[in-house]
């Protein structure tokens, strides 16, 4: 079956929002262009936007390739996209504040508790805890694939620590900079608003112990990791410290930082750690990324992480597919987002069909990230689809599976002009006094022709993406 | 908003680097001068070089000869020497890298571009005919990034760190010069106008990018005491020590007024910076010129040391 194509109807008919782009592409030089991808490349790679690849060479820093045809979307697509978001993530908050309190959905029968009670994502440290304005998770990237004209489906809701955001900017300021003509000519919503809107959300839920106007700092655990330049760039954008573990301490009950002057108070604490090397006191003692004493410090209203910890337990694989479930429960209305359709293999039926139907199926890790230790049945061959029969049985639990979707597709910019390859969306949501959802996101694309794999470790690149006002 | 201590180290260490960089090309630069004019015994100037870098026990811990090819790829390439100019530029950006939320984007793309074009020059051996245009382009990325730095930063406690590397660095560099070639500018040593001694001189000189200069301060004629008066206390001079201190000093009182403290640091650099404006050669070369030097380095390092202490470049854990 032919999968989606955002952009054209048939082979000269385009989409209405496309209808601008597409009569302006019409007229370009095609390898004029390429020489602009060009120079785009040289503009990141001058400006240090780069990732940190593990597992290479002195931690090589590799460049997201860029590809200049923008995704576009219509305002009445975005605007029902953005309603099922704040939805999705107004449940995610409500599930985790029972999860950690009274357990309702556990006690109504609509999660099973084995999942939460041996799921290392629960943490028992926040029981009972409730964070600054009641808010756990306030920096969410939910990832979208779309299917069809109006079929969109949730991938992920990445309730941890979501990344990509900074590309998401800069992405734009390369298309403003190389194609201001495109900008007067479509109605484009912003997105570099998002560093002044993150300030304000994390502001908006400082701790009872704060005084006067809220000190903030993004916590990167340093130079090396992969996002070492969003971590960089956000704090940069919003006029904060970027702190690492050693340049803070907890003194008198507070979590302060040395700085040139001594210690100083920080409010709120806008984590880039995971959970496991947040304190080394309570969680990883080996940590040395973490503050030790951030969790009693925490628990006194000393200080607010962002995300709460324990926030994973929300995003988890195993709970993903009970996500329909969770939305109705907090919200009392069905969920408008749909999930993809997935069995848990942790289920006996379930993995009896999965293991007859592997050829077709996606199947991955329950704590997997990044597109790792997958199995993507279409494209395996008979040895590795045996290879992964094997592991599955041994652990179903670890396991879900999931059709293999027919990826929506988008244009890239190739030597003879574009050409379909398939596109996912992450956009970024604030949650704080209220949810604001920046217009647009991350639009990663498999540059490989035929590849549904987007994630930039496994050689996907990402593109502008539009909102349009009208 | 506060500076982090550990951001103010970043700042102050780049600039060492940038400064070190540059110094190592310029020392590499005079070797290279002193080489083509066959006229001094040559495996000891090449050896005086890497001294002056502070480098020749890591050379000889690698190699048993003082061969200027082995010498040139230490100094400028090696990745094992940690002061070689491309192990310099890659901390200085790593530095950079470190601190980028405290430096002008533009200053960041600059030593982002200049590390990488030292990286794409410097990764092979550069042999003894490329060393000039070598030596031209690590001289050229550090004019870059200074003149970016001064044009482009606010006055403010980061430029003040930066500048506290640099010219720490500077005055360090400038004093092991002195201090390998201390003989030769000894009275009973000089032999006015021998053509070995004026060669060296120069030598000495162009190490410190002032061979023109002196000219137009010193009338053109070598003469030790000149040169010494030049190179340590001629406050006209940008690498001279004087010159680096009253820089330092500033530094140091703008952070004082800034920070409304009066910081040990500051009281040292007031007291070296008197000492320097209080002496005549003839003082210093009566006293021990290698004496003077030997204690200026070691209150150099000093210095720099309760700068980092006084303004919490490190975790107290």
């Amino acid at each position: 079956m032919k999968p989606f194509d955002e952009m054209l109807v048939t082979d000269d008919t385009v989409r209405d929002p496309y209808a601008r782009f597409y009569q302006w592409f019409k007229e370009q030089d095609v390898a004029a262009l390429g020489e602009k991808a060009g120079e785009a490349e040289a503009f990141f790679r001058r400006t240090g936007i780069t990732f940190n690849v593990y597992g290479e060479e002195e931690a090589a820093e590799r460049l997201i390739p860029f590809d200049l045809v923008p995704r576009i979307m219509a305002k009445a697509e975005w605007d029902r996209l953005a309603e099922g978001i704040e939805q999705r993530v107004i449940a995610l908050n409500a599930f985790l504040d029972d999860l950690y309190h009274d357990q309702e959905i556990i006690k109504a029968g609509k999660v099973p508790e084995r999942l939460i009670a041996g799921n290392e994502a629960f943490l028992e440290e926040m029981r009972g805890l409730r964070p600054p304005g009641g808010v756990y998770t306030h920096i969410i990237g939910t990832d979208i694939v779309r299917v069809g004209e109006n079929e969109f489906y949730v991938l992920e809701d990445n309730a941890r620590t979501p990344s990509g955001v900074s590309y998401m900017i800069e992405n734009r300021e390369t298309m403003m900079q190389m194609f201001p003509e495109l900008f007067s000519q479509n109605r484009v919503r912003p997105v570099e608003t998002y560093p002044h809107h993150l300030r304000r959300s994390l502001a908006n839920v400082a701790p009872p112990a704060c005084e006067g106007t809220p000190t903030i700092a993004v916590l990167t655990p340093g130079i090396y990791n992969s996002a070492y330049f969003e971590h960089a760039f956000l704090a940069d954008q919003m006029g904060v410290e970027l702190i690492e573990g050693s340049d803070v301490a907890e003194i008198d009950g507070r979590i302060q930082m040395r700085t040139t002057e001594g210690y100083k108070p920080i409010d709120v604490i806008y984590r880039r750690v995971d959970d496991a090397f947040l304190d080394p006191k309570v969680f990883n003692p080996d940590s040395m990324l973490g503050i030790p004493g951030i969790m009693d410090v925490y628990r006194n209203g000393g200080i607010t992480i962002a995300n709460a910890p324990g926030t994973g337990i929300a995003d988890d694989k195993a709970i993903y597919s009970y996500m329909p479930e969770i939305v109705e429960f907090y919200t009392g209305k069905p969920a408008i987002l749909e999930n993809v359709p997935t069995w848990r293999c942790a289920e006996d039926d379930s993995l009896k069909y999965v293991l007859e139907h592997l050829g077709e199926l996606v199947v991955k890790e329950v704590h997997g990230s990044g597109g790792y230790g997958m199995l993507v049945g279409p494209t395996a061959t008979k040895d590795e689809q045996e290879l992964f029969a094997a592991k599955l049985k041994k652990n179903p639990a670890n396991y879900i599976a999931q059709p293999t979707l027919a990826l929506s597709t988008v244009p890239i910019l190739v030597d003879g002009g574009l050409a379909p390859r398939h596109v996912d969306l992450r956009p970024f949501v604030l949650v704080s006094d209220k949810v604001r959802i920046i217009p647009g996101g991350l639009t990663r694309v498999a540059l490989k022709e035929g590849s549904l794999v987007v994630n930039s470790s496994q050689g996907g690149g990402t593109k502008d993406t539009w909102v349009l006002r009208d | 908003m506060a500076l982090l201590g550990r951001t103010a180290n970043g700042l102050f260490w780049m600039f060492r680097y940038i400064e070190r960089a540059e110094n190592t090309a310029r020392l590499l630069d005079a070797g290279q001068r002193i080489a083509l004019t066959n006229l001094s015994a040559e495996p000891e100037e090449w050896q005086s070089v890497l001294v002056s870098a502070g480098v020749e026990t890591a050379y000889k811990a690698k190699y048993d000869d003082f061969e200027p090819e082995n010498i040139i790829h230490f100094m400028l390439c090696d990745r094992d020497n940690p002061s070689s100019v491309r192990c310099s530029f890659e901390t200085a950006r790593t530095n950079g890298r470190m601190v980028r939320t405290a430096l002008s984007r533009e200053l960041w793309e600059v030593v982002n571009e200049s590390w990488m074009t030292i990286q794409r020059r410097l990764s092979s051996r550069i042999t003894a005919s490329e060393l000039p245009t070598a030596i031209d382009l690590v001289k050229r990325q550090a004019a870059l990034i200074r003149g970016t730095f001064y044009s482009t930063m606010l006055r403010n406690e980061i430029f003040d760190f930066c500048n506290l590397g640099a010219f720490i660095e500077r005055a360090d560099n400038t004093a092991r010069i002195l201090d390998v070639k201390y003989w030769l500018l000894l009275p009973e040593h000089s032999q006015v106008g021998s053509a070995l001694d004026d060669f060296q001189w120069r030598s000495v000189l162009r190490s410190v990018a002032a061979h023109r200069s002196y000219a137009w301060e010193y009338d053109g004629e070598y003469r030790a005491v000149n040169i010494i008066d030049f190179m340590m206390l001629n406050r006209r001079m940008p690498r001279s020590l004087g010159y680096c201190y009253r820089v330092i000093k500033d530094s140091l009182d703008y952070l004082d007024r800034n920070y409304e403290v009066h910081q040990p640091c500051h009281q040292i650099a007031t007291e070296m910076n008197e000492r320097l404006a209080g002496l005549t050669v003839r003082q210093i070369i009566d006293n021990g010129l290698h004496e003077f030097l030997e204690q200026f380095i070691m209150d150099n390092n000093r210095l720099a040391q309760e700068i980092g202490w006084n303004y919490r470049f490190y975790p107290d854990r």
